[in-house]
């Protein structure tokens, strides 16, 4: 890529980024009734890209994900009861006593609740994924499956935290704009999330996923660690997905151990079916797929209501079938040129896989 | 939980009950499991949606018996109307996946799960089912010890239809096409074996297998759209422990399966039945690995 090209396309980076924080800043405040709709939204950016780390860049695909979300949300609210109160006492009460907590205690019990969340399901994860991820896919994939019902079961079986009822996370006191903390808090994430992984992706630790998802047994004998490997991919994975659980559960103002926090049957498996909607196994295909499955949900959805999670099914089979790469990946090979491939022999070099296949019929055309 | 396990050991009269118990059960653990390493060996495909196969057959003999019908008529019900749409499945979306890699089939087979799963909550609502068989128990050691008939009809029919399965496979044309594609798909291809009629034929015979064996479950236990995924789950544990084409392991494996979940139940509360068998796998699939691993090996 000539110089002048890079620049150009680092200034169109720039403003692509520029554009989506002013809009993302400007959001709740134009629009204070979809709050709690824009938080979500975030949350599923979260959900696509934690799961696109295993499930695409590495070829590993989890179905146990939403085990380290509903563990962080319990934390989360176990820590902002526990740290100022009793936690046993104060889920047996269910509400009827709530905790009254000032704004220097509400942000201590979050800010710890958060860190902590993060820390447990990252621990969660690595042991969990030192015996799972020594495994090959496909046995990793099932053995995923019954995790987070399993952990659904435990939940609700525990009364500690509240069993099966659920549990209510403290309610701020009320100088703190929840609506617009909780937003903000969730944006935060997803681009925190967003730009390590661009940076993980980028480095070495991104090529030697690649290399897991292509042939595993070659990237074993060249050297690589691999079950290191895959375990350190999933622990980051959770630690992002401890924190969104910590934020959703405060948001929501409810836990139910199997709607809401171990929600295999939503939440688990949107990020499935969000990160290959929107084309797996690249770092914009998961965003994609969020918003364009967030925002569909949200419009078009309330009209189907009973039979949305029939079609949901049905959209990850044809999309699995039909269009393996998503819609990141459609687009890239039909306009390969926006994608940074040059097609034109005359410019030289550049020729990648895409721009090679059916780069050239679209180049014309677009001339 | 400790308590639970004295009082097994102050009634052995309850042991031995758990155990009768786990081997009814079992009995359908093999039949799905036999389903599921026919597909996986045939086709390579891990089929997710076996439990869910499981549960329509359970709801379409469920239905037929609502008309009136013999509950013992659902069974081949159950199995025809299984096999035909496993047939169609095949058909229109496996086809195109059983070139391609294990993820993309078990991603396309986990959205099926999702699919069906939905589609009967859908359709034949959230309730517990069961039929009413109208049969009576047996007691044994004082009332101690009971075993419900019904419970014994379907351990029957479940083994009445793996018998005709062996010999099916062993004698017809189909059953030895099925085989000589397994060993060695180009090879069988080579000799003018059809193998997208094998396996489409293979993938219809498996949802007709956990279709008649749903029908047994509605008989003698119970169904729920989203008691599916733990069937499949189930299967696969079976799998897992018994290998690919090994029969008497799938049986011996499930019984052992059945009894140790009806253990597991007793001791822990019915409620973490199902957390029991999803960690089972775990702990079985990691225990196999680490076996592995010392002679350099994984599981493949």
């Amino acid at each position: 890529m000539s110089e002048a090209r890079q620049q150009q396309s680092k200034g169109r980076q720039l403003a692509i980024y520029g554009a989506i924080a002013v809009a993302a800043i400007a959001g709740p405040f134009l629009f204070p009734a979809f709050q709690v709709q824009l938080t979500l939204l975030w949350i599923m950016v979260v959900f696509a890209l934690t799961w696109d780390t295993l499930g695409g860049q590495m070829g590993y695909n989890s179905f146990g994900n939403i085990l380290f979300f509903g563990l962080g949300m319990y934390t989360t609210a176990v820590l902002q009861v526990g740290l100022f109160g009793d936690v046993a006492s104060y889920n047996a009460a269910k509400g009827g006593d709530p905790l009254t907590l000032t704004t220097a205690q509400y942000f201590i019990g979050l800010g710890v609740g958060l860190v902590v969340a993060s820390v447990l399901a990252v621990a969660a994860a690595a042991i969990i994924g030192f015996g799972l991820l020594g495994l090959r896919g496909q046995y990793f994939a099932i053995g995923t499956l019954g995790l987070g019902i399993a952990a659904a079961e435990i939940a609700a079986g525990w009364e500690y935290i509240g069993a099966g009822s659920g549990m209510v996370p403290p309610l701020p006191p009320g100088e703190i704009e929840k609506g617009l903390l909780y937003y903000f808090l969730a944006f935060l994430l997803a681009v925190a999330t967003f730009f390590t992984l661009r940076r993980i992706y980028q480095g070495r630790f991104g090529l030697a996923l690649n290399a897991i998802r292509d042939d595993e047994d070659k990237a074993e004998a060249m050297g690589l660690h691999t079950t290191r490997y895959k375990a350190v991919a999933w622990c980051i994975a959770a630690f992002f997905l401890g924190i969104a659980g910590g934020i959703v559960g405060n948001l929501l103002g409810f836990i139910d151990p199997r709607y809401v926090a171990f929600a295999g049957a939503t939440y688990g498996v949107w990020m499935v079916l969000m990160a290959v909607l929107g084309g797996k196994g690249t770092l914009w295909g998961p965003v994609i797929g969020a918003v364009v499955f967030h925002a569909t949900q949200e419009t078009l959805w309330t009209y189907i209501d009973e039979w949305n999670r029939v079609v949901l099914g049905l959209l990850i089979v044809v999309i699995v079938v039909f269009l393996p790469q998503g819609i990141l990946g459609f687009l890239r090979e039909r306009f390969p040129e926006r994608f940074g491939y040059k097609v034109d022999p005359k410019d030289g070099g550049g020729s990648a896989d895409p721009a090679e296949d059916s780069g050239k019929p679209a180049s014309e055309a677009a001339r | 939980m400790l308590d639970n396990l004295l009082l097994l050991v102050d009634a052995p009269a309850l042991a031995v009950q758990l155990v009768i118990e786990g081997l009814l059960v079992g009995a359908i653990f093999a039949l799905t499991a036999y389903g599921m390493a026919m597909v996986w060996g045939v086709m390579k495909i891990i089929n997710l949606v076996q439990g869910e196969w499981v549960m329509l057959g359970g709801f379409l003999a469920f239905t037929v018996a609502q008309y009136g019908a013999p509950p013992l008529l659902g069974i081949p019900v159950a199995a025809i109307v299984l096999f035909a749409i496993g047939w169609l499945v095949y058909q229109t979306i496996i086809f195109r996946i059983v070139d391609r890699d294990l993820f993309t089939s078990i991603l396309a087979t986990f959205g099926l799960l999702i699919l069906f799963q939905q589609l009967m909550n859908q359709v034949f609502g959230f309730e517990v089912k069961t039929l009413d068989s109208g049969m009576g128990s047996w007691f044994m050691a004082d009332g101690l010890i009971s075993i419900s008939q019904i419970k014994v009809v379907g351990f029957v029919m479940a083994a009445v239809i793996a018998v005709i399965l062996t010999i099916f496979m062993r004698r017809s044309r189909m059953g030895q096409a099925i085989r000589a594609t397994a060993q060695d798909a180009r090879a069988a291809r080579i000799l003018g074996i059809d193998t997208d009629k094998v396996y489409a034929f293979t993938y219809g015979l498996n949802a007709a297998i956990c279709g008649a064996a749903g029908a047994i479950v509605v008989m003698a236990f119970t169904i729920h759209p989203y008691q599916g995924l733990i069937y499949t789950v189930r299967s696969f544990t079976v799998v897992v422990i018994a290998g690919l084409g090994n029969l008497p392991g799938v049986i011996a494996s499930a019984f052992g399966l059945g009894v140790a979940e009806q253990y597991a139940g007793f001791t822990l509360g019915a409620e973490y039945q199902n957390a029991f068998v999803f960690i089972l796998l775990v702990v079985i699939l990691v225990a196999r690995s680490f076996k592995l691993k010392r002679e350099r090996k994984y599981l493949k």
